[in-house]
């Protein structure tokens, strides 16, 4: 971080991939060596194992996220007792209005934001490597129309159209289906547009331009040649995109138009606290904290790997 | 002359751009099983009223013409059924809302100031803060203030900005009672009270985004801090503050000027979820309000609207870059 960066010589664009010279283990070490890393990747790890494991979670606690618990209200819908009602039966309180239990609704609420952050992930990277590596390989028209519809959708108001797209999709498709197919559609530009370019730079280097003098095909150069070069990349931007799209969930969840009540989501739980936020501000912090927390873990973890595939980035994220 | 190619070409693509999204949206939306004449019926629904009423409001027409109907009624407006019972839309016509009876256009312009106090004044404070603390970092590298933004702009990267809009609700508005905790004043009734119910909509909305723009900004400043023509300007003894504010910044405008104009988009998108959080009568709320009502027109008029005003907006951010970087130009 101390070196002098004045006199060091403008850094060479290379892909990320090159680092995987140096090794897996190198590249284990460095990852383990960033401290920031490690948290998100925790963080990570936490989330998944509650989102795996959360009907034993809740079986421990003797809750479920549906039970109505008018008990534990006062006349006034408010949540009796400390904290938005926190006692041994329930860990993290109660909802207002329903006395539903927050911890399960909370533990719960992340198997919703991460089926649909990694779902829209995983449809938004197939599309963008494959439309984003073919764009870069064969060029010409194709290549136009692509960049443009990229260019386009990149800077569409997909909120807007998502919030409008939703009220009007026929009830009989699920709701969560709907949302990765739609976050997916507006996902997929960004990482087709580095795919694009890194194919670019490669397609002009020795190895792949031998590998067609040889005779290989238009598969066999995809496939074989460019894609394994991509795949840092790949990963890294994949991890990236997984907090953005468990972010866009949770916003359209929040504004009322994402996936339909009863089932727990974070988002929907945030923008009810909306109304309690003044008698109850436990309920926008534990649904607020998990959701926080988790998209941060990703993006420390996607930093990290960054880094960690290119040494050369260290220090000069984004 | 080279100027003039360059916008005339930008504007022919920026037109058959709005064309495509148009029909694309337009189709989405008709093809789509919802009949807003249903809802606007009545009971009993005879099947003549239910024909009546799509006649009225152009549904029975095919989906081609539809669409050339509500093209043409953008330029020259369009009038709805006949005789005493007709209802016009004047140009620029985004179509009706036949449940509120109300042109969607001039729904558009009632509420158009809200969505963009928040937006502008949003966009202005995080490019200062953004920006401002990217070059600061960038110029002190590895010292605690770097240290500090950088985290900064980590935790800011992953925060929701409605959940901290509602903390900071919380925090100034309930807890410290310095700023009022939602609605909408317009500016040209009480300029005090417009900033006032404003202050923290934009610093919710500012921050987020300023976090993204100080690390573009950080990185990009060191690139070209490295570069040879710095190192020259170094070396005739320009001052340091010339070199980075003069020299350096240029170029490191041009990529935030590009991310710029790609967050347009989610500006108007964050704006829509700022809206929600301090309860102000904007174009997120409106549209929100069409979906709860199911009310066809008025969701598909927003909507088109949103995406010509990004596209125009992103013309216009092309043209700045053509500005700032006269090789575009060429």
């Amino acid at each position: 971080m101390s070196t002098d960066t004045h006199l060091a010589p403008p850094a060479p664009a290379r892909p990320p991939s090159l680092a995987r010279r140096n090794g897996a283990r190198d590249f284990g070490r460095r990852l383990i060596a960033d401290r920031w890393a490690a948290a998100g990747a925790g963080a990570v790890l936490f989330f998944l194992v509650v989102a795996a494991a959360a009907p034993v979670l809740c079986a421990i606690a003797g809750q479920d996220p549906y039970t109505y618990d008018l008990d534990a209200l006062s006349e006034s819908g408010v949540p009796r007792g400390f904290g938005g009602g926190i006692s041994a039966e329930h860990w993290f309180g109660v909802e207002p209005m329903t006395g539903r239990d927050l911890f399960a609704i909370v533990v719960h609420g992340s198997r919703t934001s991460i089926l649909v952050g990694a779902g829209a992930t995983a449809v938004s990277v197939l599309l963008g490597v494959v439309l984003g590596i073919t764009a870069g390989f064969y060029g010409g028209w194709y290549d136009r129309v692509v960049t443009r519809i990229v260019d386009v959708l990149l800077g569409f108001p997909y909120l807007i159209f998502v919030i409008a797209l939703g009220a009007i999709a026929p009830t009989s498709l699920p709701k969560p289906l709907l949302l990765v197919g739609v976050l997916a559609i507006f996902g997929w530009p960004s990482i087709a547009r580095v795919v694009r370019s890194q194919t670019l730079a490669l397609k002009r280097r020795t190895f792949v331009v031998a590998s067609a003098a040889l005779g290989a095909g238009g598969w066999h150069l995809l496939v074989r040649q460019l894609l394994p070069n991509l795949t840092a990349t790949i990963i890294v931007y994949a991890t990236i995109t997984i907090p953005s799209m468990i972010g866009a969930e949770a916003a359209l969840s929040f504004l009322g138009v994402g996936v339909p009540p009863p089932t727990p989501a974070w988002g929907r739980s945030i923008g009810e606290a909306i109304a309690w936020v003044q008698t109850d501000p436990m309920f926008l912090v534990f649904p607020g904290a998990a959701l926080f927390l988790a998209t941060l873990g990703f993006n420390l973890l996607g930093d990290g790997l960054r880094d960690a595939f290119d040494p050369k980035t260290r220090g000069l994220r984004r | 002359m080279r100027i003039l190619r360059l916008v005339s070409g930008r504007l022919l693509s920026m037109v058959g751009t709005l064309l495509v999204i148009s029909l694309l949206t337009y189709l989405v939306f008709v093809l789509l099983p919802s009949d807003p004449a249903q809802l606007s019926c009545g009971r009993p629904c005879t099947p003549e009223r239910l024909a009546d009423a799509r006649a009225f409001m152009g549904y029975d027409q095919p989906w081609l013409q539809q669409y050339l109907a509500f093209l043409g009624g953008l330029f020259g407006g369009r009038t709805f059924g006949s005789g005493a019972a007709a209802v016009h839309c004047a140009a620029p016509c985004f179509g009706y809302s036949f449940q509120l009876n109300e042109s969607v256009t001039q729904l558009i312009l009632d509420r158009i100031p809200v969505t963009f106090s928040i937006a502008i004044g949003a966009a202005v404070l995080w490019l200062i803060l953004g920006v401002g603390a990217g070059v600061v970092s960038a110029v002190r590298r590895g010292t605690a203030i770097d240290r500090v933004a950088m985290t900064f702009s980590t935790v800011g990267v992953s925060a929701p900005s409605y959940l901290v809009g509602l903390l900071g609700i919380l925090l100034f508005g309930f807890t410290l009672n310095m700023v009022p905790v939602n609605g909408y004043v317009p500016l040209t009734e009480d300029p005090v009270g417009w900033l006032w119910h404003l202050v923290l909509p934009w610093c919710v909305l500012a921050l987020i985004s300023a976090a993204v723009y100080a690390r573009l900004t950080r990185g990009q400043m060191l690139e070209v801090l490295g570069e040879d023509y710095i190192r020259t300007a170094r070396a005739k003894g320009l001052r340091e503050r010339k070199v980075v504010g003069r020299h350096a910044l240029r170029n490191v405008l041009i990529p935030v000027v590009t991310v710029f104009g790609i967050d347009l988009g989610s500006l108007l998108g964050g704006a829509v979820i700022t809206e929600r959080v301090f309860s102000m009568p904007g174009l997120g709320a409106l549209l929100l309000d069409a979906v709860g009502n199911v009310d066809l027109p008025l969701i598909v008029g927003v909507t088109l609207f949103s995406a010509f005003l990004i596209i125009l907006a992103n013309f216009l951010v092309d043209l700045a870059y053509g500005v700032l970087d006269p090789r575009v130009a060429r």
